[in-house]
């Protein structure tokens, strides 16, 4: 176990440098000059050059990606351009309103999933059954953002129940902050639940299945005791990749989601990052997300791994 | 229900009736429109659906039926060439993969999937609209990127099963090589599965780019598409609601459509079902 863990974790810092490697050189390509932007069009030549010095950008290409890299991996993110603060100050301010949402929303689309796709293998090919596919194929097809918008016309305008956006920071008591997040986690949720439902479904269908599925029933368990204690199990493994492949797309929706009910997460930092060229803020929160991309997959792995030994060898 | 000798369902049917759809209007919109997009009429905005404008008018008086069949042409045309790209890059360096199993090029085709799997499609886009600007043009190089992977991984998942099979065995003793066996004989044989997952992208793409396009990463003004009309719909949602229902109506079921019909033809196409049926 120790070894696996070893060589997963080797494997993590191979695909970070190789992913901050990527993300540097993607945005050297790009045009504008930093310095540039940070003291306007009508700067003074020289003023500029001596920015440009101060900030670094007239070292060779190795040498800054070396310093990015080793100032990051102290917890030095750089200053931003246009908010001239530190943008690890600025990611932790808005990382407390996108990482609960993302949890939220994992959360919601996992306790709604797991019911739906087992109420749905246990009743194949009947109406409940029927039922649930027709649902999640409409959730599947169903841009978040989109039912966003038409939760918000219902709830705030309609029913007049939720306040139609914004968060009042968590300052202001924890079921404030929940309550601001509900609409926009359910939002994000329902599409990636439609898919984990099915998944769930066609797993415990292929589970139940099984030889082994005989076997329990005809040592005397109930069929529903044999799902339970058996089938349920065994499909719980290919789920649990989805979920882990999951907290990626649901980190990327949020920051999209964040824009329709006006939440100041890190979706919006980073759009203004791109249109402001703010482009240390982009690579840092970009570089961010990522981490947390390949951290949830060496998570997945390695709960994997205390679940099932046979795949400690076969996975690693 | 039978089409030639192949059966259908009625899903693909109804999946393949909407994909038609949408790309029928797309197409016609090119000739013909209710109402021209271009001009703004200040005088009729805002109008709710109704007998002269079905889905009713946007903030500059543009018909909102007709805007979406022309932003149904950037979305179609976005998603198609991105899995084009996917597809073209993806399918060969699979095909590669799988030929020199275990060698050096499969090792580097796995590595470069394991590195784009790391950063979500939308961080991607984020990542190159930073550097190169936004634009339709690069929305599909951002999707089209993150399609290569799924493409290389699924051909060389499917090339190296076909690779133990004995016909392999006869071509290569007959002394064809690597490339022309991947191409006369693997090839053909992965096709079902790629024109199933074809069409899945082809969904996704249609999704990712409504939502590059809404947040401002997509097609740039004056090119109308359906990202940016939800976008706009957003900052009237209580004055102009239809102005946000309809264009989402619109992604939602062109989604669905070839949603449907990819799940229709993996049934239609499965060989193992194929015999059951």
């Amino acid at each position: 176990m120790i070894a696996f863990l070893a060589r997963r974790a080797f494997a993590l810092v191979l695909t970070l440098l190789a992913a901050t490697l990527a993300i540097f050189l993607l945005l050297e390509v790009a045009p504008g000059d930093p310095a540039l932007t940070m003291m306007g069009m009508n700067a003074d030549p020289e003023a500029v050059e001596a920015l440009r010095r101060e900030l670094g950008l007239d070292a060779p290409l190795v040498t800054r990606y070396a310093t990015w890299v080793w100032d990051m991996a102290q917890g030095d993110f750089g200053t931003s351009y246009t908010y001239k603060t530190p943008v690890s100050e600025l990611v932790a301010e808005r990382l407390a309103v996108s990482a609960p949402l993302t949890v939220y929303a994992l959360a919601l689309s996992t306790l709604i999933a797991i019911p739906a796709g087992v109420f749905a293998a246990s009743r194949r090919g009947r109406a409940g059954d029927y039922a649930v596919m027709g649902l999640t194929q409409a959730g599947i097809a169903t841009p978040n953002f989109w039912f966003a918008m038409l939760l918000v016309i219902l709830f705030s305008t309609v029913l007049q129940l939720f306040s139609a956006g914004g968060f009042p920071g968590w300052e202001a008591g924890f079921w404030a902050g929940i309550k601001a997040l509900t609409l926009p986690a359910v939002a994000l949720a329902l599409p990636q639940a439609s898919i984990l439902a099915r998944v769930m479904r066609s797993a415990l269908l292929d589970a139940m299945g099984e030889d082994w599925m005989r076997t329990a029933r005809a040592k005397g368990l109930s069929r529903a005791q044999a799902i339970r204690r058996h089938a349920l199990r065994n499909a719980l493994i290919p789920v649990l990749t989805i979920i882990g492949m999951q907290f990626s797309f649901l980190m990327a929706g949020a920051i999209i989601i964040e824009n329709v009910f006006f939440l100041p997460g890190l979706g919006r930092l980073v759009f203004q990052g791109v249109i402001q060229q703010d482009l240390i803020v982009v690579k840092s929160v970009v570089v961010l997300l990522v981490f947390a991309v390949v951290l949830v997959t060496l998570a997945v792995d390695v709960a994997y791994a205390l679940v099932d030994p046979r795949l400690r060898e076969r996975r690693a | 229900m039978r089409l030639g000798s192949v059966r259908v369902s009625s899903g693909f049917l109804a999946g393949a009736i909407l994909t038609a759809l949408f790309v029928g209007a797309a197409a016609l919109s090119y000739a013909w429109t209710p109402w021209s997009t271009e001009g703004l009429s200040i005088a009729s905005r805002l109008r709710p659906p109704g007998g002269e404008h079905w889905f009713g008018t946007d903030h500059f008086g543009r018909d909102i039926f007709s805007m979406i069949m022309v932003g149904a042409r950037t979305s179609i045309t976005v998603a198609l060439v991105a899995v084009g790209i996917g597809a073209g890059i993806g399918v060969p360096l699979g095909l590669a993969a799988a030929a020199g199993r275990g060698g050096w090029l499969d090792e580097l085709v796995m590595r470069f999937n394991d590195l784009v799997f790391a950063f979500p499609a939308l961080i991607l886009a984020i990542l190159i609209t930073a550097s190169l600007g936004p634009g339709a043009i690069n929305a599909i190089l951002a999707i089209g990127i993150f399609n290569v992977p799924v493409f290389a991984r699924l051909t060389r998942g499917a090339a190296l099963s076909l690779w133990a099979r004995e016909y392999i065995l006869a071509a290569r003793a007959a002394g064809k090589g690597a490339a022309r066996i991947s191409f006369e004989h693997i090839l053909p044989n992965t096709a079902n599965l790629l024109i199933v997952q074809a069409t899945i992208q082809f969904s996704l793409g249609i999704l990712a780019e409504v939502g590059l396009s809404y947040v401002g990463l997509g097609a740039q003004p004056p090119t109308p598409s359906w990202g940016r009309m939800l976008a706009e719909a957003q900052t009237m949602i209580y004055v102009a609601p239809w102005f946000a229902i309809f264009p989402g109506l619109a992604v939602a079921l062109t989604v669905l459509g070839l949603n449907l019909m990819g799940d229709g033809l993996r049934d239609a196409l499965d060989p193992r079902l194929k015999g059951r049926a």
